[in-house]
C-alpha cells in the first residue's frame, strides 16, 4: 500500500512540477551531495579524524589551503587537535543526519499512530490525546529535549555511547510527534466519514484494518511534507543540543559539536574551525527546507 | 528627577568628605568555587575565593612569605609544641568576637570527617586553648614548618557553625551540603552577600575589618563563565572587569583591544597524570583480572608515549614548561638537576607495553576536568591521541570540575589528570599529599591512584621534622628519585597563569594563582 501511496506522489503532476522547478532541482542536488558525502564519509573523506592514532598534533590549527600557511593535505584546515576539518565535517554531518532522520522516523511513527487513533476512535481517547498534545506544545521543544537528555544522563551516568545516541534521538523525537498527531487527526476526521470508509465498515472490516489499509494512505501526503521540513529542524535541534554540550558524546562530534569547539577560536582568528561546519549545517538545513517547501506546493491542489 | 537628588547629594557629600570612590569589580573565572565552605575542598580556586572571607592564623603576603593574620606572633616552645598568640578585638562578620575557642573548633573541623584539609592537619596531635587569646598546637613529631603548613586552614566561628548546624564540613563526595555551602561568616576583609552556585557570588567590603586593605574595591561580583569564547566576549564588551584564566588563543586579541591588560607569569602549579596502582582490577578497562598499571613497564610506556613538546607548542601555545618533577621551581626543596623527563619515544613505549604482555595495547577510561586548568580538556585529548599511537585506547571523560572532583576524590578513576600547587610552597606538601601512601589520617589525600613506596613514606615523615637544610634537601632528592624511578605519576608541565583586566585596574598577581580582592585597586 505504501508503495502505491508513493507511486501516487510521483505519478505525473509531482514529478512534472519537480522537473520544471529549478529551485527544487538545485536543492535536491545539494541535499543529495550532502547526504552522499555524509553517507560515504569513511570512503570519500581524505582522513579519518576520529582515529586518534593518525592525528598529528603538530599539524594543529592549520588554515585552509588558500590561506597563507595552508596545506594541500588539509583542504579546509585543521582544528586544535590536528583533525582535518573537511573530514570532520563529513563525519559530523553523518552523525547529525543520522540523529535527525532517526528522530523524525520515531516521531512520525508515534505521531501518525496516535493521530490516526485519535481521529478514528474519537470521544474520550481523542480528547485525552489532544490534551497531551496541548501540554507538549506549551513547552518549548528545546526545553523538553534538554530535560530528557538530562534525565537520561542522570539515569545512566556511565552509559555507553549507543545509549547516549538513543537518549538524544528520543529527546528530539518526543517534542516532534505532536505536529504529526494533529495533522493526521485532522485528515482522519475528514476521511472517516467518506463513503469508502463507510463501505468498509458496512462490509465488516475490522477498525484496525480500516485505519491501516484505507485511512492511512490517504492522510500520508501532509505527513511527508511535514517530515521533510522536520528533518531540517531535527538536525538543527541536534546541533543546538551539541552546541550546548549535552548532545552526542564528544568522541563522536556532530556538526553542532564542531561549531562549539570552533567557537572558542573565533576571537583568535582561526575562523575556519567553526565557519565550515556552520556552512555545512546551513546547506543541509536550507536544501532540505527548500525541498519541503516545494513538496508542499506540489501537493497542494489549490496551487496547481 | 526628584528621586535622583538624594543620590546626588550623597555622592557629593562622599566626594566632599574625601572618601575613596566606591568601586565595584566584576570578576569572571572559568569555574566556580564548589562551595563557600573553607574546609570542603583543598583546591586553589576554592581557597582563593573563600580566602577573601575567611582567614588563617598565619597568612601569606604579596610575595607569599608568611605574615601575621589572626595570630600576631608564633614560636616553638618545644620541638613538638607551637604557641600562637591571637589577635585581639577581631570580630566575625556577624559581630561575634574571635577567640581561642574558634581556633580549637576550626582545627577540629578541618581535621574531622568530611574535611578535605586533613593533609594540612595530619601531623597535629592536639590544639589546646591556653587562654582566650593564645593557643598551643602540639604535633605528633617535631614539626618546624608548621606555620607554613597551616596557612590555608581558615578559621570559622564556633558559635555560627553550631547555630547553623555546620559543624561538619560540606562533603561533595557524599553529596552532603549544609549552611556553610551557601553562607559564610569569617573575619576576612570581604563578606559574602549573595551566593548563587555556578551563577554568581557577591562579596562586599567588611567595614569592621581589623587590618589594612590596600585596594579600593567595595563590591566584587564573581561570575563563573565556563565557555572560553563567552568569557573573552564578556571581557571585550566590558561586561566584566577581570577574567582568569585567559584562553591562550585569545591573549593577543585581548592585548590588542586597547583598554585591556593581560598579565602572564609562571605558575607554581604542576599538571600531571595519575594511575590507579592499588586495585587488583581496574574499574574502567578492557583488561580483566589484573591491573596493568601495577606493572612499571606499562606506566613507563604511558610516560614515554606522551609528546610533551608538541603539547607545549600546539595545545599550550608555549605558555607551559614541561617538567620531570612533581613540583615547580620556586617551591622550597626543588631539585633543578633532577628536573629531567624520560624522552618521548613511541617505539620504546610500544616495546615496553609488549614486554608487559600488551602487544596490542588495551582500553582504559581517563578522567579529566575541562574547566579547572589551562586547556585541561585539550591536554587530555592530545594525551589520548599520543597513547593511541602505542595501541592504548583511551575512553576520555572530560567534564566540569563540579562532577569531576567528587568522582576522583572517591577514587572512582583508573587514569586521571590533576594539577597541584603545594599550598605551603614547600616540597613536603607535595610528598605528603600526592606521593605518600594514603592513610585515614590525611596522608596521601590527593594520591588518588594510591602510589605506594614505604621508603618514600618514611622519608616524607623525616622531611617534615628535619631542620637541617642540607640533610632535608638530600632526603627530598632521594624521595623524588624513588618516585621518578617507580614512575609513580607522569608529570606533564607547569602552566603559565594569565589574567586579563581593564587598564584602570592595578593588582598583585600571586604565583599560586590566588586572587585576594584586597590588593585590587580600580582607578
Amino acid at each position: 500500500m505504501a508503495a502505491t501511496a508513493i507511486q501516487r506522489f510521483f505519478d505525473g503532476d509531482v514529478w512534472h512540477s519537480f522537473r520544471s522547478s529549478p529551485m527544487a532541482i538545485g536543492a535536491a542536488v545539494v541535499a543529495a551531495l550532502c547526504v552522499f558525502s555524509a553517507l560515504f564519509a569513511p570512503w570519500v573523506a581524505p582522513h579519518n579524524p576520529f582515529d586518534l592514532a593518525t592525528l598529528e598534533l603538530s599539524d594543529a590549527r592549520l588554515p585552509p589551503l588558500w590561506e597563507e600557511g595552508g596545506s594541500a593535505k588539509y583542504l579546509l584546515g585543521t582544528d586544535d587537535q590536528g583533525r582535518d576539518i573537511l573530514s570532520a565535517i563529513m563525519y559530523g554531518a553523518r552523525i547529525s543526519m543520522l540523529v535527525g532522520l532517526a528522530s523524525v522516523v520515531l516521531s512520525v511513527i508515534v505521531g501518525v499512530a496516535l493521530g490516526l487513533l485519535s481521529g478514528f476512535v474519537g470521544g474520550k481517547t481523542d480528547a485525552f490525546i489532544m490534551r497531551v498534545c496541548d501540554v507538549m506544545l506549551s513547552f518549548p521543544s528545546i526545553l523538553i529535549a534538554l530535560l530528557i537528555d538530562g534525565v537520561g544522563r542522570a539515569m545512566f551516568p556511565n552509559a555507553h555511547d549507543t545509549l547516549a545516541f538513543a537518549v538524544l534521538v528520543l529527546a528530539i523525537a518526543l517534542p516532534g510527534w505532536v505536529q504529526y498527531a494533529r495533522t493526521v487527526r485532522g485528515s482522519t476526521l475528514v476521511e472517516r466519514n467518506k463513503e469508502y470508509v463507510q463501505a468498509a465498515r458496512v462490509t465488516g472490516v475490522a477498525p484496525l484494518r480500516i485505519m491501516r489499509k484505507h485511512v492511512l494512505p490517504n492522510v500520508m501526503g501532509p505527513v511527508l511534507v511535514l517530515a521533510t521540513i522536520q528533518v531540517a529542524t531535527a538536525i538543527l535541534t541536534e546541533a543546538t543540543l551539541s552546541f550546548l554540550g549535552v548532545g552526542v558524546p564528544p568522541t563522536q562530534p556532530s556538526l553542532g559539536t564542531l561549531i562549539r569547539i570552533g567557537n572558542d577560536f573565533l576571537f583568535s582568528g582561526e575562523w575556519w574551525i567553526t565557519i565550515f561546519p556552520g556552512l555545512m549545517l546551513v546547506l543541509i538545513a536550507l536544501s532540505v527546507n527548500l525541498l519541503g517547501d516545494w513538496l508542499r506546493d506540489a501537493l497542494n491542489p489549490r496551487l496547481q | 528627577m526628584k528621586r535622583i537628588q538624594p543620590t546626588l547629594i550623597a555622592a557629593a557629600l562622599a566626594l566632599a568628605c574625601g572618601l575613596a570612590p566606591a568601586a565595584t569589580l566584576r570578576v569572571a573565572n572559568q569555574g566556580d568555587a564548589t562551595s563557600m565552605d573553607p574546609h570542603s575542598l583543598n583546591e586553589s580556586l576554592q581557597l582563593s575565593v573563600t580566602g577573601n572571607v575567611y582567614e588563617p592564623l598565619v597568612g601569606r603576603d604579596r610575595n607569599l612569605a608568611l605574615e601575621p593574620a589572626l595570630a600576631t606572633k608564633w614560636a616553638q616552645t618545644s620541638p613538638t609544641v607551637w604557641r600562637f598568640d591571637l589577635r585581639k578585638g577581631v570580630k566575625f562578620h556577624d559581630g561575634t568576637p574571635f577567640t581561642a575557642d574558634d581556633v580549637v573548633f576550626s582545627f577540629g573541623r578541618a581535621a574531622g570527617d568530611g574535611s578535605d584539609m586533613r593533609g594540612y592537619t595530619s601531623s597535629i596531635k592536639q590544639v589546646r586553648k591556653v587562654d582566650d587569646f593564645a593557643v598551643e598546637i602540639e604535633t605528633t613529631a617535631p614539626f618546624p614548618i608548621l606555620p607554613d603548613v597551616i596557612s590555608l586552614v581558615y578559621i570559622m566561628s564556633k558559635k555560627w557553625c553550631e547555630d547553623n548546624k555546620a559543624e561538619r564540613p560540606v562533603d561533595r563526595r557524599k553529596g552532603i551540603e549544609n549552611t556553610a555551602s551557601f553562607r559564610a561568616n569569617g573575619t576576612g576583609p570581604y563578606r559574602l552577600r549573595e551566593r548563587q552556585p555556578t551563577t554568581r557570588s557577591t562579596f562586599v567590603r567588611n567595614p569592621g575589618y581589623w587590618g589594612k586593605v590596600d585596594g579600593n574595591v567595595d563590591e566584587v561580583i564573581f561570575t563563573p563563565i565556563g565557555n572560553d569564547a563567552t568569557r573573552v566576549a564578556a571581557m571585550l564588551s566590558g561586561e566584566i572587569d577581570m577574567m582568569e584564566p585567559v584562553p591562550l588563543q585569545d591573549v593577543e586579541r585581548l592585548k590588542g583591544s586597547g583598554n585591556i591588560n593581560v598579565m602572564q607569569g609562571p605558575e607554581l602549579r604542576t599538571i600531571f597524570l595519575g594511575m590507579d596502582q592499588k586495585r587488583d582490577e581496574l574499574q574502567f578497562s578492557s583488561v580483566k583480572g589484573k591491573n596493568p598499571f601495577k606493572d612499571k613497564r606499562v606506566r613507563q610506556a604511558f610516560y614515554q608515549a606522551i609528546d610533551i613538546e608538541t603539547i607545549k607548542q600546539r595545545v599550550m601555545r608555549n605558555a607551559a614548561t614541561p617538567t620531570g618533577l612533581m613540583i615547580a621551581p620556586g617551591i622550597k626543596g626543588f631539585v633543578p638537576e633532577m628536573n629531567k623527563r624520560l624522552p618521548h619515544d613511541a617505539e620504546a613505549a610500544k616495546k615496553l607495553l609488549a614486554d608487559a604482555g600488551y602487544p596490542n595495547g588495551f582500553e582504559v577510561g581517563m578522567n579529566c576536568p575541562n574547566d579547572r586548568y589551562v586547556n585541561d580538556g585539550e591536554i587530555c585529548q592530545a594525551v589520548a591521541a599520543n597513547l593511541a599511537r602505542i595501541g592504548v585506547k583511551i575512553n576520555l571523560q572530560a567534564e566540569s570540575k563540579a562532577t569531576y572532583f567528587p568522582k576522583i576524590l572517591r577514587r572512582d578513576t583508573s587514569f586521571y589528570l590533576l594539577g597541584w600547587t603545594p599550598g605551603t610552597y614547600d616540597t613536603h606538601n607535595a610528598l605528603s599529599n600526592l606521593m605518600a601512601t594514603p592513610t585515614d589520617k590525611g596522608q596521601g589525600t590527593f594520591n588518588l591512584g594510591s602510589y605506594s613506596n614505604a621508603r618514600v613514606d618514611e622519608l616524607t615523615q623525616k622531611i617534615q621534622s628535619e631542620t637541617d637544610q642540607a640533610a632535608r634537601n638530600a632526603m627530598i632528592a632521594e624521595a623524588f628519585k624513588l618516585h621518578a624511578d617507580d614512575i609513580g605519576h607522569i608529570p606533564l608541565h607547569q602552566q603559565a597563569l594569565a589574567w586579563a583586566m581593564k587598564k584602570n585596574i592595578s593588582l598583585v598577581q600571586l604565583a599560586d594563582n590566588f586572587m585576594p580582592f584586597k590588593y585590587i585597586t580600580v582607578k
